[in-house]
C-alpha cells in the first residue's frame, strides 16, 4: 500500500459530519489544481499557519470586483494553486435552483475551475474556489451564457441576501425575494464596481427571527413586521394547549412585554396588542393559531457591522415603520442617500456604523431628514453633552 | 465580442418548484414533523415538505451533481440552501418524503439543524483560501460536528443553538452574535519587512488602520514602527498592507465566544462575549476546542429553562455562575479595555459568591 500524501487531513475522512476532504479528493482526482489544493493545505496542518500570498488584484473585463486573487507562498512546491482565484456568483433569491441551472453551473466550473465550490459563502455569493488567471476572463464569459452574474467584493456593495420568505415562510411580512431581486438590480453599478469608502451590505429578513441575520451582519438591514394585531386562531390556541404545550409557562411567562394573558380553564389566549413588541416568541411556538398582522411592512436599521475597524456593532432603528410595496422606490432612494452621505463623509475603511458613531446619530438623521422617534433608542442619553441648532435658541 | 455585463443573478421565479410559485406569500402554517423536516401548508390545503441537509460547505461539482439526482428523484428538479450552507429538498408529494429520507440516511447525508437543535455552523476559509486566517476553518468545524452530531441530528437541547466559527478578526461569517462563537486569533504583533513596506504599502492608510493607534511613521526610513505594547493583533495592518504579516505557528489559535444571538425573539439580538481567551491550533482535530465547545453547550444544556438560548440562560444565572458551572477559568483578558469597556463593567455589589 501506498503512503497517503496527506495523512493529517484523512483524520478528517472520518466521523459522521461531511468531510470537505472527501470533496477535495474527489476534485483531485479530476484536477490538478485540487489535488494541489490538497497537498498544501496538508502542509498548512503540519506548519500550523496559512500558505497563501497577501492579496493580488484580478478581473473580468468591465467589472472591478466579483473576483479575489489569491496566490500560494510556495507556488514552486504546489504550481496547481500557483494562481487559484475565487469568482464570487450572485445567487438567485433565497437560494433557489433548478437542478438544469446548477448542472449548467458545474458543466461551466469542471471547464474552468478546480470543481469546488462553497454552497454557499457567508455572504451568501455561490463560491467557485480556484481558477488561474487567464481562466477568469473565459469563465464569466460562460457563465454570463447561462445566465450567472458576479457578486460582490472589496469596497462595494457586497451582494445582498434575504431569507426564504414568502417561497416557503408564513412569517414573512414582507417580499425578501421580490426586494431583494429588484435593489440587485438596481445597484447593479455599485455591486460591480467598488467605489465607495469600505464595504456595504443589505440583508433583507422577512420578520424579526432574523433568518438571515441583517441585524448584526448588515450596514442597512430591512426587517418585516406589522402594525396592527396578532391573528389568533382561537381553537388553534386550545389545540396547542391540549397537545402538550404549556401555554402559561412557555409562552405568557416568557412574553418579554408581558402582554399576553391565559385562561387556563377556559383555555382562551388573550393579547394586548398595543403591548406587544412583535418578538415572535409567541407566534414561533403556534405557528397554526398565531399570525403576524395583516399591516405589514418592515423596519429599516442600519450600521450593523463585523469588529474590524472600530469594534463590531449591531444595526440601530432609524425608520420604525417603511411599507415595503413595488417599485420600492422609497428604499432604494433612502439607501441612495444613505450612501451618498457615506460616501461624501467616510474616511477609508469607515462602514457606515463607524461613521454614525463619528458624526452622531443626530447628524445622521438630518441628513437623511428621518423625524428622531423613541422607537430609536433603549435609552435617552445620561449624560448632559448634547447639542442646540443656533436656529433653535431664539 | 463585447462582454455582457450587469445583468444580474437568475430571476428567483425561473428557480422556485411549481407549489411554491403557487403558494407564494400563501403559507398559512407549519410544523415541526421531526428533526430536519418540516412541514408548510398553504392556505389552498397544499402542503410541502422541507428536508434539511447539513453540508461541509466546500463541495465538489460531484457533490452537487448528485444532490441534483436525488432532486430530480424526489422534488422535480428543485432543491435551495440555507444561510447557514445547509441543502434542503423540498418535497411536495408527501409519499415521497419517507423515501428521502431512507435514501439519504443510507448515503450519510445529515438530516437535522432544525428546531431545538445545533445548526449547521456558518464559516470561512480558514487555511484552505484565506490570505490572513490564524486558523483553519473547515477543519474545526468538521472536528466539533463530528462530536456534536448527536444534537444536529437530534431535539435534545433546551433552544436552538448556532455555533459559527470565522478563522481571523475580520469576521468574514460575522459569528459575534452566536450562542458559541469559534474565532481564530493572533496573539504576537506583526513582524514587519520594511522593503515590503517601503515598496508596496500607503503608509498613512496603515497607520489609519490601527484601532488603537499603535504604528506610528518613521519618515527617516520611509517605513514604520509598531509600539508593540499597544498591539492586539487585529491584523487590521496587514490587511492593509502585505509588508506586516501576523500568522504565527506558535501565537495564532483559537478564542471561544459564548451567547450570542441574532434573532429578537424574546430578547433583543446580543453580540457573543469572551469565554476562552485562547486554544492551540492543535490540528487535524483541534481536541482543545471540541471539548470546550462540547463542554459549554451540554453545561448549558443541563441548566437552561426549556427555550431559553445560551446567552438568555448565562443572563438569568450571571456570568459568574456561567464560569462557576462550566469550570473555565476566569483571566484577565475577559474584562473589556477596547472602546466602550466600562459599559461591561458592574456597579452593584449585588452578584453571586
Amino acid at each position: 500500500m501506498t503512503e497517503s500524501e496527506t495523512p493529517l487531513l484523512d483524520e478528517l475522512e472520518k466521523g459522521p459530519w461531511p468531510s470537505f476532504v472527501t470533496e477535495m479528493k474527489r476534485a483531485a482526482k479530476k484536477k490538478e489544481s485540487a489535488h494541489d489544493l490538497l497537498r498544501q493545505l496538508e502542509r498548512s496542518y503540519n506548519d500550523r499557519i496559512g500558505h497563501w500570498k497577501h492579496g493580488g488584484i484580478v478581473g473580468v473585463r468591465g467589472y472591478g470586483g466579483g473576483v479575489i486573487g489569491r496566490y500560494s507562498d510556495l507556488p514552486e512546491e504546489f504550481p496547481g494553486v500557483a494562481e487559484f482565484h475565487t469568482l464570487r456568483v450572485n445567487m438567485p433569491s433565497g437560494w433557489f435552483y433548478t437542478t438544469e441551472k446548477l448542472r449548467q453551473l458545474c458543466d461551466v466550473w469542471d471547464k474552468h475551475g478546480s470543481g469546488l465550490t462553497n454552497l454557499h459563502g457567508a455572504t451568501g455569493d455561490i463560491i467557485l474556489l480556484g481558477a488561474p488567471t487567464e481562466a477568469l476572463q473565459p469563465c464569466f464569459d460562460d457563465l454570463a451564457e447561462i445566465g450567472f452574474d458576479l457578486g460582490g467584493s472589496g469596497s462595494d456593495m457586497r451582494t445582498p441576501s434575504c431569507c426564504v420568505g414568502p417561497a416557503r415562510c408564513e412569517y414573512a411580512c414582507i417580499d425578501t425575494l421580490e426586494v431583494l431581486y429588484q435593489i440587485t438590480m438596481e445597484f447593479q453599478d455599485e455591486l460591480h464596481r467598488p467605489m465607495f469608502p469600505y464595504k456595504s451590505k443589505i440583508k433583507i429578513s422577512g420578520c424579526p427571527n432574523d433568518c438571515v441575520a441583517a441585524i448584526p451582519r448588515s450596514d442597512i438591514a430591512v426587517v418585516g413586521t406589522w402594525r396592527d394585531n396578532i391573528q389568533v386562531d382561537p381553537a388553534a390556541v386550545a389545540a396547542y394547549a391540549n397537545d402538550g404545550i404549556d401555554i402559561q409557562e412557555e409562552v405568557v411567562d416568557l412574553c418579554p412585554t408581558q402582554c399576553m394573558h391565559w385562561d387556563a380553564s377556559t383555555k382562551t389566549l388573550t393579547i394586548e396588542d398595543r403591548e406587544c413588541n412583535r418578538c415572535m416568541h409567541c407566534i414561533n411556538l403556534m405557528p397554526k393559531a398565531l399570525a403576524v398582522g395583516k399591516e405589514r411592512g418592515a423596519t429599516i436599521l442600519v450600521g450593523g457591522k463585523a469588529p474590524i475597524v472600530h469594534g463590531a456593532l449591531l444595526s440601530w432603528v432609524v425608520v420604525p415603520f417603511m411599507k415595503m410595496e413595488p417599485p420600492y422606490d422609497e428604499f432604494k432612494d433612502l439607501v441612495r442617500r444613505i450612501w451618498e452621505w457615506w460616501d461624501e463623509n467616510g474616511k477609508m475603511r469607515e462602514r457606515l456604523g463607524e461613521l454614525i458613531n463619528r458624526m452622531g446619530m443626530r447628524a445622521f438623521l438630518k441628513a437623511m431628514n428621518l423625524p428622531p422617534s423613541p422607537a430609536m433608542i433603549r435609552a435617552p442619553r445620561a449624560n448632559p453633552y448634547y447639542f442646540w441648532d443656533p436656529e433653535e435658541v431664539k | 465580442m463585447a462582454t455582457r455585463t450587469d445583468f444580474g443573478p437568475p430571476y428567483y421565479k425561473d428557480m422556485l418548484p411549481p407549489i411554491i410559485e403557487k403558494n407564494y406569500g400563501k403559507w398559512k402554517y407549519h410544523e415541526r414533523v421531526k428533526p430536519g423536516v418540516l412541514r408548510h401548508v398553504a392556505e389552498s390545503g397544499e402542503e410541502i415538505y422541507t428536508v434539511r441537509v447539513g453540508s461541509g460547505r466546500l463541495v465538489s461539482t460531484e457533490w452537487i451533481r448528485e444532490v441534483c439526482e436525488i432532486a430530480d428523484r424526489f422534488c422535480e428538479g428543485h432543491l435551495r440552501f440555507t444561510s447557514r450552507h445547509n441543502l434542503e429538498f423540498l418535497v411536495s408529494d408527501a409519499e415521497k418524503v419517507e423515501p428521502l429520507l431512507a435514501y439519504l440516511n443510507e448515503h450519510n447525508y445529515p438530516v437535522g439543524g432544525t428546531g431545538h437543535a445545533i445548526s449547521n455552523p456558518v464559516h470561512t476559509q480558514g487555511w484552505i483560501h484565506c490570505h490572513t486566517p490564524a486558523t483553519d476553518a473547515s477543519g474545526i468545524v468538521k472536528a466539533v460536528m463530528d462530536d456534536l452530531y448527536e444534537y444536529f441530528v437530534d431535539w435534545k437541547l433546551p433552544a436552538y443553538c448556532r455555533i459559527s466559527l470565522a478563522c481571523c478578526l475580520n469576521m468574514c461569517g460575522a459569528v459575534h452574535c452566536s450562542d458559541v462563537a469559534i474565532l481564530g486569533i493572533h496573539r504576537k504583533p506583526p513582524h514587519i519587512d520594511h522593503d515590503i513596506v517601503r515598496a508596496k504599502c500607503e503608509i498613512p492608510n496603515v497607520i489609519a488602520a490601527c484601532p488603537t493607534g499603535a504604528i506610528r511613521p518613521d519618515p527617516k526610513n520611509k517605513t514604520l514602527t509598531v509600539n508593540e505594547e499597544k498591539c492586539m493583533y487585529c491584523g487590521n495592518c496587514y490587511t492593509m498592507c502585505p509588508g506586516m504579516p501576523l500568522a504565527d505557528p506558535v501565537g495564532d489559535g483559537v478564542s471561544i465566544w459564548v451567547g450570542g444571538k441574532i434573532s429578537s425573539a424574546r430578547s433583543a439580538p446580543k453580540f457573543s462575549r469572551l469565554a476562552i481567551p485562547f486554544l492551540p491550533n492543535n490540528p487535524p482535530r483541534w481536541p482543545e476546542v471540541t471539548s470546550a465547545v462540547r463542554n459549554i453547550v451540554e453545561t448549558w444544556a443541563r441548566n437552561a429553562r426549556k427555550h431559553e438560548r445560551m446567552g438568555e440562560w448565562i443572563e438569568r444565572v450571571g456570568w459568574e455562575r456561567f464560569f462557576e458551572l462550566t469550570g473555565i477559568p476566569f483571566s484577565v483578558q475577559l474584562i473589556d479595555d477596547f472602546t466602550l469597556a466600562p459599559e461591561t463593567y458592574r456597579s452593584t455589589p449585588t452578584f453571586k459568591w
